[in-house]
């Protein structure tokens, strides 16, 4: 019970961050990349001041023997720089580029009530899973023929 | 073109403009530091209690069947990034600035790729853009770099090559 209040809080914490910062909007989040037109440089800012808390933040919880809910920090094992890791984030930033939506600005926005936000979430969890369908078949077919 | 714009509070169109097609946005340093240090503090407590990199495209994966055992925190999360801009807006009245520039058909071709971008690159702007590059990972390092470029890429062309969808 107390880790989902936990998760809950930091939510919230999460979601109005993203919301007071500007990152739900997508004319915000455009304008910070048409540096040759209308150029807003405020992201530049949002995304700073959040790595900036978030790498002195890391340094000392991570020193830490394992957080307060689990018996260890869930980091990513995965190391390689392959095709998924490349192909995958040269694909978001085009689908970014279109919308002026990236996942953390846009289940926030929903909070807001845009119908945007939710038409843009709606297609986005069923590319989510339409590309994890594909990943699955694969993993199967290959595991299938060895 | 079908330009929607509003506030939460439809009360307030100070911080944008109609210029034709463009929307122009004010340069908000203030808010940005805010909202960004929330964010920051959120990923740092995410860690510090579930251990857990705070990326909303992990986090939503999570929930997708099939659905991960661990699904309690994570719908507890996104219920709450869903909830607090309700809280700030409808609780506390703070207009927060929304203009989505963006045709309906093409927002949900954009959610399409953009779903199935995050989930072969492994992550979007907060789980590799800021935890990722919080821990100094190469990985992320090359992501960010990657889905910055393709956005202003992008935002070039349609803005600049097209005229706008």
């Amino acid at each position: 019970m107390l880790r989902i209040v936990t998760a809950a809080a930091i939510g919230i914490t999460f979601g109005i961050g993203i919301a007071i910062s500007g990152m739900a909007n997508p004319a915000k989040v455009l304008n910070f990349f048409d540096i040759a037109g209308t150029w807003d440089a405020s992201l530049g800012l949002v995304m700073a001041s959040a790595l900036a808390v978030a790498a002195i933040g890391y340094r000392f919880v991570l020193k830490r023997p394992r957080p307060v809910f689990e018996t260890r920090f869930h980091l990513p094992a995965n190391r390689a720089l392959d095709v998924p890791l490349v192909a995958g984030s040269a694909i978001f930033g085009i689908g970014w580029g279109i919308t002026g939506f990236c996942p953390g600005g846009a289940i926030p926005a929903l909070g807001l009530g845009e119908p945007s936000a939710w038409i843009f979430v709606g297609a986005m969890l069923a590319g989510i899973a339409a590309a994890r369908t594909v990943r699955f078949a694969l993993q199967q077919r290959a595991t299938q023929n060895t | 073109m079908n330009v929607r714009c509003g506030t939460a509070h439809l009360s307030s169109l100070r911080h944008f403009h109609l210029q034709g097609s463009m929307l122009t946005t004010d340069f908000t340093p203030i808010a940005a530091l805010s909202g960004g240090t929330l964010i920051g503090l959120a990923t740092v407590a995410l860690m510090a209690f579930h251990g857990r990199i705070a990326g909303m495209t992990g986090i939503l994966t999570g929930l997708l069947p099939p659905i991960s055992a661990d699904w309690g925190w994570r719908a507890s999360f996104i219920g709450g990034a869903i909830a607090g801009p309700m809280l700030l807006t409808l609780a506390f009245g703070h207009d927060v600035t929304f203009a989505s520039p963006i045709p309906d058909l093409w927002l949900v071709i954009g959610g399409l790729i953009v779903g199935v971008g995050v989930y072969f690159g492994s992550g979007c702007t907060s789980g590799h853009g800021v935890c990722g590059l919080a821990r100094l990972s190469p990985r992320s390092i090359v992501a960010t770099l990657i889905f910055m470029g393709t956005t202003a890429a992008t935002v070039f062309v349609v803005r600049h090559l097209i005229g706008g969808l």
